[in-house]
């Protein structure tokens, strides 16, 4: 069996099908020093029913989930708000700040969402552009200082920018975002040099946020050595959520333990698995 | 009695005086627990909401968590 949790240290301890040996250990994730159990990080957004979201993510075995702040809807039924599908006692409930167009913007409904009380994390997007969705790098610096200022453990949802992201690190982030590719595209990780030159770089964890459309899309973001990712079209529109849900577990997880494994060299040439010598005549 | 007019969620509404921000949510059916209430752009903590008294003209947001990503 793999992924096993162990609980005493919220790592993964992969073990050996065949004999069940420790096979490695993969260190806890820890962002502002709270340990997280899962690597995947889920989205609540879009599913068919609350029924379907909540069995896709624990399909996923997923522990962080992420919500918005929005007013409530008086003419309707109140169950529609997410306490009321999610237990936060057993889920981290980490909000967002979708939707925001601008740094005071995105204060304002971060300074709401601490205020539900149940943690200090934002995952603090401050958009740019309606159509692609990307974000405006000049207003999450400005938001970033100011809630960091705060006392919020701020998870900045950033584009795939070293630079953008070195100067997120500097304001204090507790971790940062940076898209494969734009919100709700299912595109891919478009551009693997830039995440794993911003992992590279920063000593900060690195979540790559948005873009993954598949399990191969997340084993391939992972094998780049982020610390994990945060998904939610990928499964919401997925035809069966719940199955993609624990596609995505096995994929994020078999990335991570590749990665943790270490690829072999790309070669230009073949170079042959069997011996050259001992050739019959 | 007199009704205090005030905006909430971006509507008119209006509510007998006296009234607290604890009354509007009784009034509205909702669960302190499950809300967050902001009272002129100010958040008022849970712990206050029935000591602050509401006035005619006050703008009132109620908000909680929905799905998002």
């Amino acid at each position: 069996m793999t992924g096993l949790q162990s609980p005493e240290l919220f790592s993964l301890a992969y073990l050996s099908p065949m004999t069940n040996a420790t096979i490695l250990i993969d260190p806890p994730l820890v962002i502002g020093g709270h340990r997280f159990r899962s690597r995947l990080f889920l989205g609540t957004g879009k599913y068919r029913s609350n029924a379907e979201m909540v069995q896709a993510i624990e399909a996923a075995g997923a522990e962080v989930v992420t919500v918005a702040v929005r007013r409530i809807d008086l003419d309707r039924r109140k169950e529609e708000g997410m306490l009321y599908h999610l237990d936060p006692g057993k889920f981290f409930l980490l909000a967002n700040t979708a939707g925001c167009y601008t740094a005071d913007e995105a204060i304002r409904y971060a300074r709401l969402a601490r205020e539900a009380g149940f943690n200090e994390f934002i995952k603090l997007e401050v958009i740019g552009d309606k159509e692609t969705l990307l974000p405006d790098t000049d207003g999450l610096l400005k938001a970033t200082r100011t809630l960091v200022q705060e006392g919020f453990q701020v998870m900045a949802y950033t584009s795939d920018d070293l630079i953008t992201a070195l100067r997120l690190e500097e304001a204090g982030a507790a971790a940062v975002m940076p898209l494969a590719s734009p919100i709700g595209s299912g595109l891919g990780l478009l551009n693997p040099y830039s995440i794993r030159t911003i992992k590279r770089r920063l000593n900060i964890p690195v979540l790559v946020d948005a873009g993954v459309g598949t399990a191969s899309d997340a084993c391939l973001t992972m094998e780049q050595g982020v610390d994990g990712i945060l998904m939610n079209t990928a499964i919401a529109e997925a035809r069966d959520a719940v199955a993609m849900g624990a596609a995505m577990r096995h994929a994020v997880e078999a990335g991570r333990l590749a990665f943790l494994a270490g690829r072999m060299p790309r070669r230009e040439v073949a170079v042959p698995s069997s011996p050259s010598s001992g050739m019959i005549e | 009695m007199t009704d205090l007019k005030l905006i909430v969620n971006g509507e008119p509404r209006t509510i007998s005086a006296p009234a607290t921000l604890r009354t509007l949510l009784a009034t509205l059916d909702l669960d302190p627990r499950m809300v967050v209430v902001e009272l002129n752009r100010e958040i008022i903590r849970r712990p206050r909401l029935a000591e602050v008294s509401l006035a005619d003209g006050d703008t009132v947001e109620l908000v909680h968590f929905v799905g998002g990503g």
